[in-house]
């Protein structure tokens, strides 16, 4: 969602008034952000979005917060707001790292998400700013979705970053599910036939 | 039968405990920072036991359909360590959280000098974050320390009616009642209160102004005991409206006084209700 869209859907809120001022407020003083954020949800509305389910106008007004914060200030300013955060705020802030420019500063908040057990942080830490964590982290978290039972639809750029090494988890995975009888989830199952297929015409032209 | 336990230690209980609620018709609860049996010695311990009142434990609820809230404060028996009284410095930044819904539990413990401290300034809390407060009543030598309680409670300026006084029994009812705070009674499975007991008191003082709660903890408690003292209503011919009344429409009375109670509807729980985040070996 880029920060067009989410400040287009947060104008057609009638609290979008609120935010407009909190805006203003960050813009001018990146103190005053502790308290905006947390307010954010229960001002700006904590209901879904139309035709944005994965989204709230509380939600919305938060990413547009963070973005609202100078430069300079971001990295500090940032890390705080999500170390501490609610669940909600920490989410804001995942979805708000692929906006926000802070390169490697991120990859802590997106590796604590990844270590909660909470299906919406691991997700939310899997999306676009995942771009961000090394291929064995990122891996990691993909076999944790299939753990959680969380659908690999959430992972940003599945299909280009699946590797061998990743088949190969889902391989060992499968086969100590099929041990105890237990099924694989049907978006695991097809992206190990996917890789396996590769593998296989790889081979065939080798 | 729809409940509201407004006073239960979620963060002490199993999922099976959630599973059993929401069977029973337990559909939202919320949580009051407590002491958890073994003392804290810094207020880091606070903030992660917070950050899990407002994170994990929500979450945990959720898989089993229940909606959970928090209530955040330095509790009074932890009031009296000097090590601890950095919490309330951290309770601005906690109070504004969306899932808190009032300061809690305040109080008295043993009525020191600490603890007059810790329950003023939480009052001031509550009325500067507009929230409602939550006050537990001490188990020794309650009758004083319940007159006392609304003694702070008179002198802090807090509108009476957002406040609840909890722990009660028949002999600290009246003067609460009087106050114009809230009365809170927890249903225990042999001491503070009983549901024969409690259907008395509805019976002699009405069901207005009063919170009904299990409390249920890391001690000797039950969780549904909200739903039995619902049934000794029915038994003694109270109306389900009532009950209604009683077990749910009056703690989302008083605890949205906060503006922050969320009772929109709950993502369907997952189908098998232990869903694999909540299973060990999840991750």
């Amino acid at each position: 969602m880029t920060p067009e869209t989410l400040r287009t859907l947060l104008g057609g809120v009638p609290e979008n008034g609120w935010f407009a001022e909190a805006e203003a407020r960050v813009r001018a003083d990146p103190d005053a952000i502790g308290q905006l954020f947390a307010r954010a949800g229960r001002m700006l509305g904590r209901r879904q979005l139309p035709d944005h389910p994965a989204w709230t106008a509380g939600q919305a007004g938060r990413v547009l917060l963070l973005l609202a914060i100078a430069a300079e200030q971001r990295e500090v300013r940032v890390a705080e707001l999500y170390w501490r955060g609610d669940p909600a705020e920490r989410l804001a802030v995942l979805h708000a790292l692929e906006h926000l420019t802070l390169g490697e500063a991120g990859v802590p908040l997106i590796e604590d998400a990844l270590r909660t057990n909470d299906k919406r942080l691991v997700a939310a830490a899997l999306g676009p700013c995942a771009a961000l964590l090394d291929a064995a982290v990122w891996r990691q978290g993909v076999v944790k979705c299939v753990f959680m039972e969380v659908p690999l639809s959430v992972v940003d750029r599945l299909g280009e970053r699946a590797d061998q090494p990743l088949a190969e988890m889902l391989g060992g995975l499968a086969r100590e599910r099929a041990a105890a009888g237990r099924r694989m989830p049907a978006d695991a199952l097809a992206l190990l036939n996917r890789r396996s297929l590769a593998k296989g015409f790889k081979a065939e032209e080798g | 039968m729809r409940v509201f336990d407004p006073h239960i230690h979620m963060t002490s209980r199993t999922t099976d405990d959630y599973r059993r609620m929401a069977a029973a018709g337990v559909r939202s609860v919320v949580e009051p920072a407590f002491w958890l049996g073994q003392p804290r010695t810094n207020p880091g311990s606070f903030g992660d036991y917070f950050d899990s009142l407002l994170g994990w434990e929500p979450y945990r609820a959720s898989q089993y359909g229940v909606r959970h809230h928090a209530t955040l404060a330095l509790n009074p028996k932890e009031a009296n360590d000097p090590r601890c009284k950095g919490v309330l410095d951290l309770l601005p930044h906690y109070l504004e959280k969306d899932g808190v819904v009032a300061v809690g539990e305040i109080g008295y413990d043993s009525m020191t000098p600490a603890e007059d401290e810790a329950f003023a300034a939480q009052l001031d809390l509550a009325r500067e974050f507009g929230l409602p407060a939550l006050v537990h009543t001490p188990h020794r030598d309650k009758a004083a320390g319940t007159r006392r309680t609304l003694d702070v409670v008179a002198a802090s300026g807090i509108e009476p009616g957002r406040v609840a006084v909890d722990h009660l029994n028949e002999v600290t009812v009246a003067a609460v009642k009087d106050s114009g705070c809230w009365t809170g009674f927890s249903i225990y499975p042999e001491t503070k209160m009983s549901p024969p007991r409690m259907v008395s008191i509805l019976q002699e003082y009405g069901i207005e102004r009063v919170l009904v709660n299990s409390a249920a903890d890391w001690g000797h408690s039950d969780p549904l005991l909200t739903v039995a003292t619902g049934q000794a209503m029915l038994d003694a011919g109270f109306s389900a409206d009532d009950v209604d009344r009683v077990l749910w429409r009056n703690p989302i009375e008083f605890y949205a006084q906060s503006g922050r109670l969320d009772l929109s509807e709950l993502p369907e729980p997952e189908a098998t209700f232990a869903g694999s985040s909540v299973k060990r070996g999840g991750s």
